[in-house]
């Protein structure tokens, strides 16, 4: 049920956007992320045909980054 | 695909494994860990996470299928209106087969009613333009992942003033229904792996309480394999250091601390918090989402009034407990005889996300 996928947007239109996921492309409601800052080629996180939140590029390349390292060293 | 692929490499996966062992060994007994979300039940059965770990940590599924949790009156009112000629009921395909008293959705579809499965709710708002002379009913079942969708769909319906648009609201809250599994004697929580997306909307601190309170570590957790791995080793950490439990986010490419402002100011215009009954747990305080006053003209329930059957349960169905985390699906005696996928008797076996469904999907071979 609260099952959502992570998108990327390929077109924005004002409070729509269409997104892209394995070559099947969805529009989408962007109502509840009118206060971020959204461009195409940006990843959201799609659930019940709205974005719930954008997904933060730099935190989980850095993420994986550190766990890699981690499980090295330890 | 971008943000799957990576989150499900088998060499990381194995070194979790291993970390996760070590740090074990110096535990007396095997820990019981907790996810409280249909799609992490799903992630976990079909990765094979529960046997990888079997003997060294418990996984239990607990209560979080929205549908599995829905009592039987929620499905015996919507029967009641999809009998009615000029309703048209639009959901979720989650909810078609999902057993009420006496009937479902989908055997009143095939009599005859007027029923549309929906992707988006905003879609059952096209549909009450397309059909001015009918009123259509939306079944907003979920947690706070979908309530803000709700949220924003009723704001659209106001703003296009519409007269033939209505919801039957069945929200439910996720962390009160942690705080009853917690004082529930039966149950032993050595750690929880919060929901995702649930936190993606409400952050981390509404599960504040849960650490401070009761001393148990809490991990927001993503959804792939690595994700979930990561998240058990997180925990298993916090109770090795032993000093205090706290919230973690393992899930940071999706979850802030303060989660989604704007999707949290949406459904607190719209909804209130209310006592709700659940599957399984019965009345919990504060639990569930009604209506608030000024949006009431699309609340189904005040506007609507209709007739419904008396609710009966199945007497041998043991979805309540299987829900509390307390059996698994093989202790029931319907499992897989009389309760399957094509005649499912309980709501654990519809849902596509419900335990005894996943329980047969891939842990039953």
């Amino acid at each position: 049920m609260c099952l959502a996928v992570p998108m990327k947007i390929v077109k924005l239109t004002g409070t729509d956007a269409v997104v892209e996921l394995g070559g099947v492309q969805r529009h989408i409601n962007l109502a509840l992320l009118s206060d971020s800052e959204l461009k195409i080629g940006d990843y959201v996180i799609v659930h019940a045909g709205f974005a719930i939140q954008k997904l933060d590029n730099a935190d989980a390349e850095e993420r994986l980054k550190l766990l890699q390292e981690m499980l090295e060293l330890l | 695909m971008r943000y799957m692929d990576e989150y499900r490499n088998p060499e990381l996966g194995r070194k979790l494994l291993g970390k996760i062992e070590e740090t074990l060994r110096k535990f007396p007994t095997k820990i019981a860990v907790m996810e409280v979300c249909g799609t992490h039940t799903m992630s976990i059965a079909r990765a094979g996470i529960g046997r990888l770990l079997a003997g060294k940590v418990g996984l239990l599924s607990g209560p979080g299928c929205p549908v599995c949790v829905t009592p039987n009156d929620y499905m015996d009112r919507a029967v009641a209106w999809a009998r009615c000629k000029d309703v048209i009921i639009a959901t979720f395909g989650d909810m078609m087969k999902v057993p009420g008293s006496t009937s479902n959705l989908y055997r009143e579809k095939v009599a005859g009613a007027q029923i549309a499965i929906v992707y988006s709710p905003l879609e059952a708002i096209g549909i009450a333009e397309a059909c001015p002379s009918r009123k259509v009913i939306f079944l907003a079942i979920g947690f706070e992942t979908t309530a803000p969708t709700i949220a924003a769909t009723i704001k659209c319906a106001r703003e296009k003033n519409l007269k033939n648009f209505f919801i039957h609201c069945g929200h439910k809250l996720v962390p009160p229904a942690m705080r009853a599994l917690v004082n529930d004697p039966e149950l032993r929580i050595d750690g929880f792996i919060c929901p995702g997306h649930v936190s993606a909307i409400i952050g981390s601190h509404p599960y504040e309480f849960i650490a401070r309170e009761y001393y148990i570590p809490c991990v927001i957790t993503g959804f792939e394999p690595l994700d979930i791995l990561e998240a058990v080793w997180m925990i298993v950490n916090q109770i090795s250091r032993g000093n205090h439990a706290t919230v973690e986010i393992q899930y940071t490419r999706a979850v802030k601390p303060a989660g989604n402002p704007n999707a949290l100011s949406l459904m607190n215009e719209v909804f209130e918090p209310v006592d709700s009954i659940w599957r399984g747990l019965g009345t919990i305080p504060e639990s569930g989402l009604i209506i608030q006053e000024s949006y009431a003209d699309f609340d189904a329930v005040k506007r609507m009034p209709v007739a419904v059957e008396e609710t009966r349960e199945h007497p041998a169905c043991i979805c309540g407990m299987i829900l509390r985390g307390v059996r698994l699906p093989v202790d029931c005696p319907l499992f897989r005889t009389m309760c399957n996928p094509e005649n499912p008797i309980g709501p654990c076996m519809v849902s596509s996300e419900g335990a005894c469904a996943a329980y047969l999907k891939y842990e039953n071979r």
